[in-house]
């Protein structure tokens, strides 16, 4: 019989990174308009070791997927809906490896070393350049409203699913919820 | 100088420079560096000061009869990042409009053998000063002389970065300073 939920351990890594990237998205917009202070160098480096974290777990979280199959979508869904949601989930994981790996960068570009939690020293594979550092700033801003505006859809469409299609796919990624058909 | 005298003076470094010592006195600002490395929540960071001037004797024959003075402008500052440049000239930090220079002048020179020696004097900044040793080391390349050197500044000995900035978890109180100073013999003029 195919597999009709996810795994506990998939469940448990789509909302750690759910709350993770929510919490690096909007600690990334407030930091970055503050005035200089220690407060905002504090933020900032909380802001790069948590970003560092999400990318440790997206690459966590493409090894178990690589090893186990998402249950399959709805019979019931068209055709278009299955391409376009599986489209739409692989958008969401190169986002999720382009974002952390474009801060980094951007750092490195920045003359900035990203040393995990104080102690790791991530290697720079960038050289200090002022114009780099600043299209990367771009270039990590805009991969960043790019994925908010897909987690906004992705949503709309787990939504969709849970209240208008009324099937199982929302209940299946969520550890508390089962919908008997 | 009388005419003869500025001869004499030149055979002597000539004859002295052959021998392999002589007077360093002219301070070559193209080729000398004056850099830091500072940390901000444990990450290295490089600077370095663009204007300084130094003055400089120093005969390797006679080194306890060496002395040096440098005079910084504290407003060339690059400290690595625009945020940083504005950030640190403020009154918090360096408060170049108070004060727009850091002094250095030594009162002692010891070799330490080799070619390693010991440089002593009194550095202000900001309006205060602190005795300060550093160890450097002598060489001739080119004609000119070479000195390298580095040591650590305690940047709350000088009140650099007081306020909300002593907390010392997010910029450490030590900054390693590095100077690589050119000098060319004195008595050659270019
Ligand atoms: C999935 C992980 C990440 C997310 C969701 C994220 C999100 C964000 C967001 C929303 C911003 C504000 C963009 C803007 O409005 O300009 C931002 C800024 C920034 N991020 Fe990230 N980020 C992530 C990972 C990283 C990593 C790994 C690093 C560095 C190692 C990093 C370094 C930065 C820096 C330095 C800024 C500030 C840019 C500036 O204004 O100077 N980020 N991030």
């Amino acid at each position: 019989m195919p597999e009709t939920r996810y795994t506990h351990t998939a469940i448990a890594l789509h909302w750690l990174m759910a709350l993770l990237l929510i919490a690096l998205f909007s600690l990334g917009l407030y930091m970055s308009d503050l005035p200089v202070s220690p407060q905002k160098l504090k933020l900032y480096s909380w802001h790069k070791w948590a970003g560092v974290s999400a990318f440790l777990l997206v690459l966590l979280r493409l090894a178990w997927r690589i090893g186990h199959r998402p249950p399959d979508l709805p019979a019931a869904m068209p055709g278009w809906q299955k391409t376009a949601a599986q489209g739409l989930h692989h958008l969401l994981y190169l986002l999720m490896i382009a974002i952390p790996l474009s801060g980094w960068l951007m750092s490195s570009a920045k003359g900035f070393q990203t040393v995990y939690f104080g102690i790791i020293p991530l290697p720079d594979l960038l050289q200090k350049n002022k114009e780099l550092g600043e299209l990367l700033e771009l270039v990590h801003s805009s991969l960043n409203f790019t994925l908010a505006g897909l987690v906004v859809a992705h949503i709309a469409a787990a939504l969709k699913h849970h209240l208008l299609d009324r099937d199982e796919v929302l209940a299946r990624m969520l550890p508390f919820l089962t919908r008997n058909r | 100088m009388t005419p003869f005298r500025i001869l004499l003076g030149t055979l002597a470094v000539a004859v002295a420079g052959s021998a392999g010592a002589a007077e360093y006195g002219q301070f070559q600002a193209d080729k000398s560096t004056l850099t830091f490395v500072s940390k901000q929540m444990g990450v290295p960071i490089d600077g370095r000061f663009r204007k300084f001037a130094v003055s400089v004797a120093f005969d390797p024959a006679r080194p306890t009869a060496a002395s040096a003075r440098l005079d910084l402008d504290l407003a060339s500052i690059d400290a690595g990042s625009k945020d940083a440049d504005d950030e640190v000239v403020g009154k918090p930090w360096l408060h170049v409009k108070v004060f727009p220079t850091a002094t250095f002048v030594s009162s002692a020179v010891r070799p330490l053998g080799g070619d390693k020696y010991e440089l002593a004097g009194k550095l202000t900044i900001k309006g205060k000063s602190q005795d300060l040793t550093a160890p450097f080391t002598f060489r001739q390349d080119g004609g000119n002389g070479v000195f390298d050197g580095a040591f650590i500044l305690k940047r709350l000995d000088f009140a650099v970065g007081d306020g909300v900035w002593s907390d010392v978890s997010t910029v450490a109180n030590e900054v390693q300073i590095k100077f690589h100073i050119v000098a060319a013999p004195a008595a050659v003029r270019k």
